[in-house]
């Protein structure tokens, strides 16, 4: 009786064993599996999850929650967190008054090698990029209308000229959006060399820039790559990247030696921010771009119901267009360059569109506690949108002031005004400024 | 049986109102100068024609008091109110904003979203109209102006603009913005950059802004701004039937706007004026550096102090307020 009970127990303790060993084998091979895969599994295995419920199991938004001191859940404040990131952005951009290169020749070389189509961004990175780059382009031209872009790829470890410099957003993002498939290696060199033969090529006075979106972990070169980055250096171009995978040394060297910043992102939204960093001017190194006198020409518009045969699309059109001063050929659209005579052909709102980085407003203080704690010195109303600036129970929310003429802001008012419309509504709405009606 | 099928109606309007909402979409059209339609609204189908209407009024006195203008103040305001009047009867769920642009100062006037306001509309709006000139009165510290002078339009766009992303952001479910400026003062050239910055935005947010020029002669700066953002531009030629164009071509809203047949923009001009001569031309000379447009070549730029056709190696010593005063464009 007791011999059975004693081999009932063993044959127990043996299954409790072997269950144990079986599991963690098996989490071992997931390991190493995730390893491998960079951690996504979409045909599912050894998860059995669906993709929603991934979601839960990934992201784990409930982490997020905070408890106070008694118990209760803390609501999740987002605004003051995204101020305060707002705020940091804004402090390291803008410095007084730092001459930025306004005219810029900026190649975007994306790398489509293998590498790039990993799917760790959903669907597969080079979709994410051309995304982003396309919103990129938008952005771009937006806030640089004299500016041109072209773009290269690399592919089967050799570098192509997909689109020349050009000003129109269209153009690009066709091309671009026209066959997007990935194989072979990357390769650096080649990348480096065409852009700088192709930037060769353009007037001193415009600044030469070079966008890496990189996806690959090495670079596959047919010579010696120091010497291409000296020759970028010599070239004076500016050459940024940014990783999608993990950071390089030669990356990181190239960066430094020509003065362009390097940053990995971690995802989607990182990535969106990282390249629209890129969208407003940088600094101007004076070395590198000679000032110059352009001569543009300002095209009227030709009146309704004149026919003519447009130099861009080389067919007759009726009305519309415009009518370039110096050769009197048909352009249909602004900004462009006249294809007959060569002449730069803008409006007068393209050049207004680049006075706000000549004439940035100064970012706005913080509202400091002695006031905020004052009830009778802060405004019940947001000066610009007249949003309240008293929460519910009349506690002061979070405000900012224009130092300037010390107007109150809120702060979603605050990001709107510094990252878009660029004018502080109190100092435009006052002709003499507050401060020194005070004293007078 | 009746309240259970009214119940589901209920529920299946609220499914239906949910789904459809789930669905409104933004985009950022590029710098096309494409006139603004609403097919890019994807909202309910009984939200197409819901407005939010910015009205932007010009209270400069020197310029009522001029001889620039044929209409007496208070008329204007009757035809005014008329208007804002007819525009809350279009639609249970208009809105209507009013904000003065004073020659010292501009200000908030009117909200009819506000819950205060909802009985005496009329005398509020005076009334605080009443408040605001005091006050802009009492900001001015010339003894006198010649001229007409020019009003604080930047400043009220600017304030617009701000309501406007307001709503955006706090309302789910918003009503199209576009914003009319009542101007009759002449432009300020000083206004230039700070009013191209209020356009550019408003084309970025897809803004139409209208303009009813109430003034003796052509604004050209309201004239950029409706080409930009798609608006209507109009100079009404008999300024004592203000109502009737103000309720013909200013009271539609954006999605019945594309049914109608609106006064077509003509003859904008976009050309530049040089800053030495301030002459227009059509061929000019850009300073790489600042931007600044000459008409014929020169050694040295007036405006950053760079030197042309060779590198430079010394920062520029001109103070920004010598900038901001030598842009003048037209």
């Amino acid at each position: 009786m007791r011999v059975i009970f004693f081999f009932f127990f063993l044959l127990l303790l043996l299954v409790f064993f072997s269950r144990r060993v079986w599991n963690m084998s098996r989490k071992d091979a997931e390991m190493k599996f995730n390893r491998e895969e960079d951690e996504e599994d979409d045909d599912g295995e050894g998860r059995g999850l669906e993709a929603w419920e991934r979601t839960y199991a990934d992201e784990r938004s409930w982490e997020s929650l905070q408890e106070d001191e008694s118990g209760l859940l803390r609501p999740i404040d987002n605004k003051t967190l995204y101020h305060a990131q707002y705020r940091r952005r804004l402090r390291t951009t803008t410095a007084a008054r730092i001459q930025k290169g306004l005219i810029r020749y900026l190649y975007i070389v994306i790398d489509l090698s293998r590498a790039a189509g990993e799917s760790d961004y959903k669907p597969s990175r080079m979709m994410v990029v051309a995304r982003q780059v396309e919103a990129f382009i938008r952005e771009f031209f937006d806030q640089n209308p004299l500016s041109q872009v072209g773009l290269v790829t690399l592919k089967d470890g050799v570098a192509n000229c997909l689109t020349d410099l050009g000003g129109s957003p269209e153009s690009h993002i066709k091309a671009l959006m026209g066959k997007l498939t990935s194989s072979g290696d990357a390769s650096l060199q080649n990348g480096l060399d065409l852009v700088q033969s192709l930037l060769n090529r353009i007037p001193s006075y415009g600044h030469r820039e070079v966008l890496i979106l990189y996806s690959a972990l090495s670079t596959c070169d047919p010579g010696e790559i120091m010497e291409t980055i000296q020759k970028c250096k010599a070239s004076k171009i500016r050459c940024s990247v940014i990783g999608l995978s993990a950071e390089l040394y030669i990356c990181k060297y190239l960066c430094q030696e020509t003065g362009g910043s390097y940053y990995v992102a971690l995802d989607e939204f990182h990535l969106k921010e990282l390249i629209f960093e890129h969208a407003p001017p940088p600094p101007a190194i004076a070395e590198f771009a000679v000032a110059n006198l352009i001569k543009m020409g300002f095209p009227q518009r030709a009146a309704e119901g004149v026919i003519s045969i447009c130099s861009c699309h080389k067919e007759a059109k009726v009305g519309g267009g415009y009518t370039c001063p110096r050769c009197k050929a048909r352009v249909c659209e602004l900004p462009t360059e006249c294809q007959i005579c060569g002449l730069t052909l803008v409006s007068s709102p393209h050049l207004a569109r680049s006075y706000h980085h000549l004439f940035p407003i100064t970012p706005f203080d913080d509202v400091s506690p002695s006031v905020t704690n004052n009830p009778s010195k802060l405004p019940k109303n947001c000066f610009g949108c007249q949003l309240s600036l008293l929460n519910p129970g009349n506690m002061p929310a979070p405000s900012v002031s224009c130092p300037k003429c010390e107007q109150f802001f809120c702060l979603d008012c605050d990001i709107y005004i510094h990252e878009s419309l660029h004018n502080c509504p109190g100092c435009e709405s006052f002709r003499h400024s507050k401060s020194v009606a005070t004293v007078a | 049986m009746i309240l259970s099928n009214f119940l589901k109606l209920v529920i299946d309007f609220k499914i239906v109102f949910l789904k459809l909402h789930s669905f409104i979409k933004f985009q950022i059209t590029e710098g096309k100068m494409t006139p603004v339609s609403s097919k890019l609204y994807a909202g309910p189908l009984f939200f197409y024609d819901v407005s939010l209407l910015m009205v932007l009024i010009d209270t400069n006195p020197f310029f009522w008091n001029s001889a620039q203008s044929t209409l007496p103040f208070s008329k204007f305001l009757t035809h005014v109110l008329a208007f804002l009047n007819s525009i809350l009867l279009l639609n249970q769920m208009n809105q209507v904003v009013v904000i003065a642009a004073g020659y010292n100062s501009c200000g908030y006037i009117f909200d009819s979203s506000d819950p205060q306001s909802q009985n005496q509309r009329a005398e509020d709006l005076l009334d605080k109209l009443e408040e605001f000139v005091d006050n802009d009165q009492e900001l001015c510290r010339e003894q006198s102006v010649d001229g007409p002078g020019f009003s604080l339009l930047s400043g009220s766009l600017s304030m617009a603009l701000c309501y406007i992303q307001r709503v955006f952001r706090t309302v789910p479910l918003h009503p199209q913005p576009r914003i009319l400026c009542l101007h009759g003062s002449p432009d300020g050239p000083g206004q230039y950059v700070a009013i191209m910055n209020s356009i550019f935005s408003a084309q970025r947010s897809m803004v139409p802004i209208d303009a009813c020029v109430i003034g003796a002669q052509h604004s050209a700066f309201l004239q950029q701004a409706s080409y930009i953002t798609g608006g209507v531009y109009l100079k009404p030629q008999i300024l004592d039937g203000l109502f009737q164009y103000l309720s013909t071509v200013f009271a539609t809203d954006l999605h019945s706007r594309c049914f109608l047949q609106l006064p077509k923009p003509t003859g904008v001009d976009f050309r530049a004026s040089c800053f030495c001569h301030k002459n227009t031309i059509d061929m000019g000379y850009i300073c790489s550096v600042c931007l600044s447009i000459f008409c014929k070549h020169q050694k040295k730029c007036s405006t950053c102090g760079s030197v042309f056709g060779q590198a430079q190696t010394q920062d520029s010593s001109t103070t920004p307020d010598r900038k901001r005063k030598t842009l003048v464009d037209g």
